[in-house]
């Protein structure tokens, strides 16, 4: 049932983003003026707005584990944080390709992309903070409580790397190419934006399993080794 | 008033062992002037520009040697399995947690009040204000220490625990990091205080938030 | 108050991760006996111990010590713990621990009864000297100190008769009969099944996480130590 449910997400997902990056290239004209780098909107903003999702969804996956103990909670947790990882990354690197294009320069201390950085860092100390524990409770417990300082954090950063940047401006990703983009062109980016939720989905199915299974493996080893 | 008493006491506790072993000020003190050292190597510039990013380099200054301070902090429980006879006691995870973190605070403050001076020979840079930026230090110092003192327990059996903990809060430290940066730059430049209000609050917020947070799940960290 | 239970155990299991370290323990220990907790490494002795003393919580079932939950302050109030570390701080001198460890237990002249449990255990001439500078038996006395001062009416002992030198042991067996004839309640954990089954009315035996043997100690126990690991467990 599981393996059907992955397999059709992933299908999909898959149909979408084809159908799509057929529209995004060869139909959605070149926008005024950014030119042809516009179009990594399509995969820039998707991806930025399921990986912010994530976490907060993360965090609650985290809360659920502090208020039931229940460790699948936590699978359900760090396979959720770990695929949001790996989306706010695709979100880095597309904002620094962008940047490249736009301005020349790989990394500009726009306020969004140092946002991200400064998410990406603190879920970097996540993952490291799991990798440290080896009591797989203790893991749940510390991993729940880091995401929910990290998910408030999340908002005072974002708020306050916002303000300093109008206090010391400096290159900025325009992600609305100049005022809100022409009808036509929008729909592209909720399709992609369905297609990476679907992906997401699907990565996270298979991840949480894994993480079952990696459990399920403890258990027996710590079986063999105590009698 | 058992609460305070029981937290003053750890509090005590935490300092009477520092003042007698000196290890953690020391060492501290020992890396900040360190620091500004070499950042007169890497920042060898002109005393307008050298004021400009005076906030910056002090708070930098501040937070690694204050880290110093926040590894020692629950890692010192450890020995002896004193931690476990604290808990086992009828003081609550949140008066432990206060109480190291009042600790922690004086030591800071006490090494910043060391390298400010310093600092303020080194480079040559008097600031106006000097009260303000004090408030302002008093703040910042806050954040940091709430912050380090609540990660310092998290990590408090992991090993690797003194990489981790500086991987772990800097990140986490930005917002207050950046408020203290912002209005010591302003404070230390002479700038007009007006439009920087808004990184008081950030400050403040920043600190009444995350010591709530702290206070509400400390206990679910040191016990389960 | 003889044959009310002082501590209560009920359907307590504990994880690590899926694998359970405790498997559905229940017993009870009346008011004024002491439990004899026996049984090999890693069969859950001091994570039981832990549990009761809070500073762990079960996954699953109910721990209550004189009638209240092991987390309740009130219930730590009255609970004396001996773990495998001292619990006491090398930066601090005898005095300075005992004090702290009063103000911690709500005690209404700490200074007076670190003074009295300096004496008792022998440490009065090194009341200032730095527990850094102590020997090991010196140590063990302080953290026998640190462990009754407060008057618990329960005693939680993980193996305490491991590693103490004479004089120690002499002071704990003293204070552990006192403790008895005051109608005070004792669990201790041990390998050294001598010591224990002397002073115990009452045996557990734990066997890979679960609950072997529960009743009271008899007279083949004390002639014949192994006895009750021949018959319900491993040795």
């Amino acid at each position: 049932m599981r393996l059907k449910i992955i397999v059709t997400l992933s299908v999909l997902a898959g149909a979408i983003l084809a159908w799509n990056l057929y529209r995004i290239f060869l139909q959605v004209p070149d926008e005024a003026s950014q030119g042809a780098i516009f179009r990594i909107i399509y995969f820039h903003v998707p991806a930025a707005i399921t990986s912010f999702t994530g976490f907060y969804i993360g965090m609650f996956a985290g809360v659920g584990y502090l208020l039931r103990r229940d460790l699948r909670f936590d699978s359900i947790a760090a396979s959720i944080n770990e695929v949001s990882l790996a989306f706010a990354t695709i979100t880095i690197c597309t904002g620094s390709i962008w940047g490249r294009i736009i301005w020349g320069i790989w990394w500009t201390w726009d306020a969004r992309l140092t946002s991200y950085f400064v998410c990406l860092l603190i879920y970097f100390g996540y993952f490291m903070l799991r990798r440290a524990i080896d009591d797989p409770t203790t893991r749940a417990r510390l991993s729940a409580v880091l995401s929910i300082f990290a998910c408030v954090d999340i908002v005072l950063v974002w708020k306050s790397i916002e303000w300093f940047r109008t206090q010391h401006p400096g290159p900025v990703l325009e992600i609305r190419g100049g005022g809100g983009m022409a009808p036509g062109m929008e729909s592209p980016l909720w399709w992609n934006f369905l297609a990476f939720l679907m992906l997401a989905a699907a990565l996270i199915l298979i991840r949480t399993r894994q993480e079952g299974m990696r459990r399920e493996i403890d258990a027996l080893r710590r079986y063999a080794n105590a009698f | 008033m058992k609460f305070l008493r029981r937290t003053l006491a750890i509090a005590a506790k935490d300092l009477r062992s520092e003042i007698r072993g000196k290890e953690a000020v020391n060492a501290s003190v020992s890396f900040a002037l360190v620091i500004l050292l070499l950042f007169s190597f890497a920042f060898d510039l002109e005393p307008a520009v050298i004021r400009e990013i005076a906030g910056g380099l002090l708070w930098l200054i501040f937070a690694f040697a204050g880290t110093l301070i926040l590894n020692r902090s629950f890692a010192r429980e450890l020995v002896n399995d004193c931690l476990d006879a604290l808990l086992a006691s009828p003081l609550s995870g949140a008066q432990l947690f206060l109480g190291k973190c009042i600790a922690n605070y004086v030591l800071i403050v006490i090494v910043e009040c060391i390298s400010l001076p310093v600092f303020v020979i080194f480079y040559n840079v008097v600031p106006q204000r000097l009260a303000l930026l004090f408030v302002v230090m008093l703040l910042g110092t806050w954040g940091i220490t709430v912050i380090g003192t609540m990660f310092s327990a998290m990590t408090v059996n992991l090993r690797l625990r003194e990489l981790m903990l500086p991987t772990l809060i800097y990140p986490m430290l930005i917002p207050a990091l950046i408020g203290a940066i912002e209005l010591s730059r302003v404070l230390i430049t002479g700038a007009p205080l007006a439009e920087s209000l808004f990184w008081f609050r950030v400050l403040v917020a920043f600190n009444v938030v995350f010591t709530i947070l702290a206070l509400a799940l400390v206990e679910i960290v040191l016990v389960g | 108050m003889p044959g009310a239970s002082a501590i209560s155990i009920e359907g307590v299991w504990k994880y690590y991760g899926d694998y359970p370290a405790l498997r559905d323990i229940s017993f009870n220990v009346d008011a004024g006996s002491c439990l004899a907790l026996l049984g090999r490494n890693g069969a859950g002795k001091t994570t039981l111990l832990r549990i009761l003393g809070g500073l762990s919580k079960a996954a699953r079932g109910r721990v209550s010590i004189l009638g209240k939950d092991t987390r309740a302050g009130g219930s730590r109030q009255r609970i004396g713990i001996l773990g495998h570390g001292i619990g006491v701080y090398e930066e601090l001198s005898a005095f300075e621990n005992l004090n702290l460890f009063g103000q911690l237990y709500g005690l209404d002249n700490p200074r007076r009864t670190a003074t009295e449990w300096l004496d008792r255990t022998g440490l009065e001439r090194v009341r200032d000297g730095l527990v850094r500078e102590f020997s090991r038996g010196m140590r063990q006395r302080l953290a026998i100190a640190r462990c009754f001062l407060h008057q618990p009416s329960v005693l939680l002992l993980d193996e305490p008769f491991t590693s103490l030198d004479d004089r120690a042991i002499q002071v704990l067996q003293d204070l552990l009969k006192t403790a008895l004839s005051e109608g005070r309640t004792i669990i201790l954990s041990t390998h050294q099944l001598r010591e224990a089954l002397e002073l115990a009315t009452d045996v557990a035996l734990i066997n890979r996480g679960k609950l072997a043997f529960r009743g009271a100690r008899t007279w083949e126990m004390l002639e014949d130590p192994g006895w009750l690991y021949r018959h319900y467990g491993e040795a």
